[in-house]
């Protein structure tokens, strides 16, 4: 199984595939922050923290104790969700921009440590061996990102997800509906730390190198423009948010220094046309329907259009 | 010891405090977190680090004309990427800024290079005063000379100017101040002039402080001013101060009993700590939602 694939993706041009998985490792990245910042509307500017966290855990089990890949993955996920868990319960009691600076502020914090700790080997960074698995990585991480594409879709339109909706919507009325604010939050902030996580240890194997401060301040702006850039709480937004982001800075490379000078303008112009997103107020389901020749169900538009209208920020004005 | 730590963090802080200053009255007035600030003051540095190394300007008039030219930039950003999304949300603004950001320390690393410059020699006297047990540097009390008459300067504009009053009026209330006749889009270019000239002034004074400048040298400045902003309150100028103080003191005490490895965590600890304990800063005002 595992040779065959390899030789399935062995015809193609290796940077080919090193740009797509770059690309499903950003798409997983703004999935995990889609559902705190888009969907529960609470601003995070630390989401690379998790991603590192994820990382350094993920290399770690591999490095220490050879773990098999999915196990690794999936176990990384889960501390890295707890570590999440732990953080939002003080810090979600805080509203708006108050938040963003304590998640930057952690996210600071965590570099820090990591760059002071021996077991992350300081500032001179990991070097992560080869994930212990006989399948190929970029299917490895399509296959997380079709997983994680298909959890975010869930929580959506789930009850939970309706739930998260109604604390971004208004949090005093979500809670008069009975609705227990801070749970959610924590439960949302820390799905999103675990796909940060699962994330986190792709991006460490798939490299084979990891350095604190590869999971700077930058790397959380990164992830926070993907979903911004898509269009705040739509999952097919994240996906092409991801997606044009994580392969811009490649097919930009032709004009080598000029690269992140058009990559911060397009960044404005982008926020200038497009306020809301290329994704915001599209509804991908009715467009799919409308592509195969069906009407989409009247009413349930009306709904989705009512409760999915993209609130300014974090609801406090 | 403990006087000249004590000195040294007041003059770190008071740089802190002259860029959070920006942060929070463009925060306080439009809502942003203006995240292209920490750039302006990067320029600023350059630009006076220009004026007195090429031009052979006098340190006093190299600071005016970086805080002129960091003036006119501030407001050249705010026109081209922020006023088209002032009607949108404020994320979209927030990213508008990073992309600000982004672009600005890239062109300035390919204008001036990637490698740190330092102020020429003998640009600002130094000397050593010897005060009690403390040893004080005459920069260290220019800094902190400057930062005051620049903060007593801004409470002036802002509490006894028509200028002044015009912005805390939009501040306090956007739609009702354009109602009262207030042109706020002046009102807002104007704070971001302001803004900008502190920022500018602090990056000068910083630069021939550290004696380095560099195209990378605005985020963490940035970041760390802005967690000052929020320490002290956001929307607070009163807190800016306070909070940019309180910062410097801690990060310079925070190494000298030995955590210098973790100085840029320092900073952050201090505000998430606050923050758990206070949640809308020191000095900012309560928020109360009506129902």
């Amino acid at each position: 199984m595992g040779d065959f694939l390899q030789a399935l993706l062995g015809n193609i041009n290796p940077y080919f595939l090193q740009i797509i998985v770059n690309i499903g490792i950003g798409v997983i990245l703004a999935l995990g922050l889609n559902v705190i910042t888009g969907l529960t509307g609470q601003l995070s500017l630390g989401h690379a923290a998790f991603m590192s966290i994820g990382a350094f855990a993920s290399a770690l089990f591999t490095i220490k104790f050879g773990m098999p890949f999915s196990l690794n993955l999936l176990l990384t996920g889960f501390v890295t969700a707890g570590i999440g868990a732990l953080i939002g319960l003080p810090i979600l009691r805080l509203t708006g921009d108050y938040l963003a600076i304590c998640t930057l502020g952690f996210a600071e914090i965590v570099k820090v440590v990591f760059l002071n700790l021996d077991i992350t080997n300081r500032a001179l960074g990991l070097t992560v061996p080869t994930a212990n698995s006989t399948i190929p990585m970029p299917i490895i991480v399509w296959g997380v990102v079709i997983l994680s594409l298909v959890l975010v879709s869930f929580i959506d339109c789930s009850r939970f997800g309706r739930a998260l909706k109604a604390v971004r919507g208004d949090e005093i009325a979500a809670e008069a509906m009975g609705i227990n604010v801070t749970l959610y939050k924590v439960q949302s902030f820390a799905i999103g730390a675990f796909l940060a996580g699962v994330g986190g240890g792709l991006y460490a194997h798939f490299m084979g190198y990891i350095n604190p401060s590869d999971f700077g301040f930058l790397r959380s702006v990164d992830i926070l423009s993907m979903i911004v850039l898509g269009g705040l709480g739509s999952i097919a937004g994240s996906f092409i948010g991801a997606t044009v982001l994580s392969a811009a800075p490649e097919f930009l490379r032709f004009m080598a220094s000029y690269r992140m000078l058009v990559y911060g303008g397009l960044l404005v112009c982008m926020m200038i046309f497009r306020p809301n997103g290329l994704m915001g107020n599209v509804n991908f389901t009715d467009l799919v329907l409308r592509a195969l020749g069906r009407k989409p169900h009247m009413k349930k538009m009306l709904e989705e259009k009512n409760s999915t209208a993209p609130r300014s920020g974090n609801g406090d004005t | 010891m403990f006087l000249q730590q004590l000195i040294n963090g007041i003059a770190l802080g008071s740089t802190y405090a002259l860029i959070a200053l920006g942060y929070t009255m463009v925060y306080g007035i439009i809502s942003l977190i203006n995240f292209a600030h920490g750039e302006i003051y990067m320029v600023g540095a350059f630009v006076g680090l220009f004026a007195t190394s090429i031009y052979k300007l006098n340190f006093f008039v190299a600071m005016v004309i970086a805080m002129v030219a960091s003036m006119l930039l501030g407001v050249l950003i705010e026109r081209i990427a922020y006023r088209p999304l002032r009607k949108s949300s404020r994320l979209s603004a927030l990213i508008s800024a990073i992309g600000v950001s982004i672009f600005l320390s890239t062109l300035a690393q390919m204008v001036f290079g990637a490698n740190a410059k330092g102020y020429p020699e003998g640009v600002f006297p130094v000397k050593q005063i010897q005060i009690g047990s403390a040893e004080i540097s005459t920069l260290q009390l220019l800094i902190i000379a400057v930062s005051a008459s620049l903060m007593i300067g801004l409470e002036f504009i802002v509490h006894r100017t028509k200028m002044g009053k015009a912005m805390r009026a939009t501040s306090e209330d956007y739609n009702t101040a354009a109602l009262m006749g207030i042109n706020v889009n002046v009102v807002i270019s104007f704070t971001f002039a302001l803004g900008s000239s502190l920022a500018a002034a602090g990056g000068v004074l910083v630069g021939v402080l550290y004696n380095a400048v560099s195209f990378n040298m605005g985020l963490m400045a940035g970041l760390k001013a802005f967690a000052a902003a929020v320490l002290g309150g956001i929307g607070s100028i009163p807190g800016a101060m306070l909070g940019g103080l309180l910062l410097g003191v801690t990060e310079v005490f925070g190494v000298a009993i030995g955590f210098s490895s973790y100085r840029d965590a320092i900073a952050f600890t201090i505000l998430v700590l606050v923050l758990l304990v206070k949640p809308t800063g020191l000095l900012g005002r309560k928020i109360q939602k009506k129902v």
